[in-house]
Parts: structure tokens; sequence; C-alpha cells
């Protein structure tokens, strides 16, 4: 134990202790028998859920909703964040690519929900807001992931192409796509298993899918259908969960 | 012959393979199609010009920033809320890991050296907490939050309640994880040679995984202060409520004043988290 670790301690005992005091939490009272008598009866009123089949056909409707909004969502992504990778990668000068990289780093910085408010804003309440604010965040993450791939691509398949004559375009699409096109997809397929999760709940301020359906039925007091989409989201992302992890061992083995 | 050679060479003048990527491609579009429908992709409303005038509107307040004395005062209460509930919520996460953990470690069941009495009881009784670990950290913290500002009102209480139960989950499983990881033959000496649950986890365990715990731990901290301006956003108070609350006067201003005081909390939680994992890892 250095003084280092003693200060850093003290510290963090510190913060913990301030922040139950800035915010006034009454730790006894969250914790009293009849909070938790409260809490159970609010828990109870959850159950059974609402497995009516007029109901499920309901959430089956939501949770394609949200695939769909995740699955348009990152191909929208994809195809601006090749259009962005190619300035931010230098292609188009240093000017560009300071350009670019700042347009991607702000969409990558905000957050999917707080686009998604903003875009309910845009386009109204419904799924299309979904899409868009999935679609601004992932042009950011993956705009920069292939503005460093086509960094790192080997550039003299291209070269020799427009040795030989090729023009730029199709010295880019024959000598540099080949090489990265796999490393694209990859990263894209990636970020599709985030965005299934994402836009489960980012329904929650308005924008579509599963989590628009949670947040009304919450609002209508309806605990019993609020309980039935939160065990439809539980499937989709263990499903989603379980076909990456066998996708992953199918690709390494 | 030889000009016959020659001029098949150059008569491929397109790409071979592009009729099936074509192909592929419009059957990829057709399968799309109905996920098009559904999120009721229509960017003409973009540019509907009510739509537009009213966003137009909206994007043009963003700047200048606000910089009154009074807002910049409400931001700095909001920020520190933020943190509090961050910081609040991983105690209460770290009270739920801690012991719970502890209990589904197998290394340190003492029945499992000999074939003791307990060994079917210990490992029916991981079980349900396994379980409940589980579903904490399978509900996203958001959907939690959603659930506790109907069941103890809005605020920071219920950002607090939903990180805690969140990372618990979350820091269960992974402290679990690192204790199994690591050496664990101290702990299994211990064991073997008459100590107690405690004492082999005090001094044969916890001296071999602290530097891991204490990392993961703090980079959870790291992200349950985006995690908790993310949950202001349907009522579990800190910076995000009040940026819900400016973006419905649809003021402009004040929402990118604390979009940017957000993104320097990031970058400030990033070093504060790198420097305390330096100190004690």
């Amino acid at each position: 134990m250095t003084p280092a670790h003693w200060a850093a301690i003290t510290l963090m005992l510190a913060a913990v202790a301030g922040s139950f005091v800035y915010l006034a939490l009454d730790v006894g009272q969250v914790f009293s028998a009849e909070a938790a008598a409260q809490m159970w009866a609010y828990v109870v009123r959850f159950f059974p859920p609402d497995f009516s089949p007029d109901y499920l056909a309901q959430t089956w409707r939501g949770t394609l909703e949200t695939i769909a909004i995740s699955a348009v969502g990152t191909l929208l992504a994809a195809v601006c964040g090749m259009l962005l990778a190619l300035p931010a990668s230098g292609r188009f000068g240093l000017a560009l690519r300071v350009a670019a990289r700042l347009v991607l780093n702000f969409l990558r910085s905000i957050p999917e929900l707080v686009w998604a408010a903003l875009m309910v804003f845009a386009v109204g309440l419904g799924p299309f807001a979904g899409t868009l604010a999935l679609a601004l965040h992932t042009t950011g993450v993956i705009g920069r992931l292939f503005a460093e791939t086509l960094e790192n691509a080997p550039p003299e398949p291209a070269r020799a192409l427009q040795l030989a004559g090729a023009r730029p375009a199709g010295a880019f699409l024959y000598g540099t796509m080949p090489n990265v096109i796999t490393q694209f997809a990859a990263y894209t397929l990636y970020r599709w298993e985030i965005n299934i999760r994402m836009a489960a709940i980012l329904g929650v301020v308005g924008a579509g899918g599963l989590g628009q359906m949670l947040y009304v039925s919450l609002s209508l007091f309806q605990q019993p259908q609020a309980m039935t989409i939160i065990i439809a989201m539980l499937i989709l992302v263990a499903i989603v969960d379980a076909a990456s992890a066998g996708l992953r061992r199918y690709m390494e083995g | 012959m030889v000009s016959w050679v020659k001029r098949d060479a150059n008569s491929i003048t397109h790409d071979p393979a592009a009729l099936p990527r074509f192909a592929l491609a419009t059957l990829l579009l057709i399968l799309l199609w109905p996920g098009i429908q559904l999120t009721e992709f229509d960017p003409g409303v973009l540019f509907d010009p009510r739509n537009r005038e009213t966003m137009g509107r909206f994007l043009g307040t963003f700047l200048p920033l606000a910089l009154s004395g009074e807002f910049l005062r409400l931001v700095i209460k909001s920020t520190l809320e933020t943190l509090a509930i961050a910081t609040a919520g991983m105690t209460f996460a770290f009270v739920i890991a801690a012991p719970l953990s502890l209990l589904i470690t197998r290394s340190l069941s003492i029945a499992r050296i000999g074939p003791g009495p307990g060994l079917w009881l210990g490992r029916l009784l991981r079980i349900p907490v396994r379980f409940t670990l589980m579903l904490f950290r399978s509900v996203p913290e958001i959907v939690w939050a959603l659930l506790f500002v109907r069941a103890v009102g809005l605020g920071p209480a219920a950002g607090v309640l939903a990180i805690g139960i969140t990372y618990g989950g979350m820091l269960g499983k992974v402290y679990a994880e690192i204790f199994e990881s690591g050496d664990t033959r101290p702990t299994i000496a211990l064991l073997e040679s008459g100590g107690g649950h405690i004492a082999a986890f005090m001094y044969g365990m916890l001296p071999v995984a602290l530097p891991e715990l204490v990392s993961y731990t703090v980079y959870r901290w790291e992200c349950a202060i985006r995690a908790s301006v993310i949950m202001g956003f349907v009522g579990a108070g800190g910076l995000g409520m009040q940026m819900e609350l400016s973006m419905r006067m649809l003021n402009g201003g004040e929402v990118s004043t604390m979009l940017l005081v957000f993104l320097l909390l990031v970058v400030l939680a990033d070093g504060i988290s790198a420097s305390l994992r330096k100190v004690i890892g």
C-alpha cells in the first residue's frame, strides 16, 4: 500500500459518500419493508404476461420492425460510411481527410439514443426516426473502421492497374476493393449485431420497434403487455447472441 | 490463328463477374424490401417543407451555445447529478455483485475438495444465483430505468437503481470469472489445509485477482456515466433529463451546450479511469 493507493482509495470512498449525500438518497428508505412491499405489489402486476394470440401477433410485428430498423439502418450506414471513408482515408487530399474525420467523429460521439430523440423531432414518431438515428451513429463508427482498413490496404494492386492504364475508379474497384471487401463485410455484420440490440430499446424515445411498444404499454399501465415485450426483447437478444457465437465459431473453425 | 487469340483477349472489356454481382445485389434489395416498408422508410419526410421549416428553425438555434449564468449553473448541477447517479449506482452494483460472485465461484467450494455432504446442495444453490445475475444484466439498463421511474418516480433514484441492477449482474458474472481464471491453487491449498471460506478468499484469491477486479470496476464506472446520461431521457435524472426537456422546448442552444458538456464528461471520465487503473492496477 503506497501513498498513491491510499489517496486513490480515500478519493473513491469520498466520491461514493458524496454521491449519496448529493442525491439525498435515503438508503434506509429504499430498503425499508414498506418500500419492499410497494415494489413487490408493482412486480406482481407484470404477471402473468399477456400471451393472447392477438398481442403475440403485435409483438411479432414489433420484433420484425426492430430487425428491419437495424438492418436498414446498418445498410444505410455502410453506404454512407463507405462514401465518407474515401476522403477520410486521405485519397482526396489532406483538407478533405481532416474534414471527413471530423464529421465521422461527430457522428460517432453522439449516442444512438440522443440521435433518436433528435430524429423524432425531424421526421416524427416511428421506426423511420430509429432507422435514421442508427444510420447516423453507425456511419461514424463504420466510416472510421472502413477508412482505417483502406489506409492499411496494400497499394500495389491498384497502382499496377493504374500503370497499365486503368482509370482511378477502375483501379480502386478492381485493385483495392477485393482486398478490403471481406473486412468491410465483417465490420458491417458486427455493427448489425450491436444495432439489433440497440433498435430494441431506441423506441423508448419514440423511435419505433419493441422499445416504443414497451414505452406505450407502460404509459398505459398495461404491465402484462409490457412483460410480454420484455420477454420478446430477451429472446431476440439471446437468438442474436447464439447466432453470432455460432457464426464466429464456424468462421474460425 | 495468332490474331484470333489476340482479338479474343482484347474483346473482354467488361467484368465477367458483373452479372452475378448485379444479380446478388438485386436479390438482396428484394429481400430487404419488406424491411424498407416496415421501417416506413421515406426520405421525402426529411424534405417535407413543413418538417424542414421546424427542423431548420430548431437546428438554427443550436448556435450560439446557451451560456447564461443561470443555465450554466443548471448544467453544472445536472452534470454533478449524472456523476453521482453513476457512482451511487456502481456502489449498489458492487454491493449486489460482491457476495453473489463469491457464491457462484466454484473454487471456493469446500465440499468440492473431498466428497463432502454439501456438494449437490451447493451446486443446486448456485443455479438460482446465476440465473438472477443473468436476468439482471440481460434486461437493458434503459428498460430497468423505465420500470423504476414508474415504481419510485421521476428522478435520480430510478437511475441509481437501474445502474445498480444491470451493472450488479455484469460485475457479479465478471468477478466470478476473474476469480476462476486466476491462479486458484493458493485458495485450494488454504481450503485443503483447513482454512475457512473467508480466510481462503482473503489470503488466497483476492491478492491474485485484485488488480483485474479494480480495473474492470473502474471501467464499468466509466460506462455507467454514459449510461446515466442516456437514462435521463426516460426521466431518470441528470444531464439526459435536462437535455430531453430542452429538446422538447426546441431550445437548440441549450441542447448543443449540454451535448458539448456530455462529450467533455466522457473524455474526462476516460482520463480519470485510465489514471486510477494505473495507480491501483
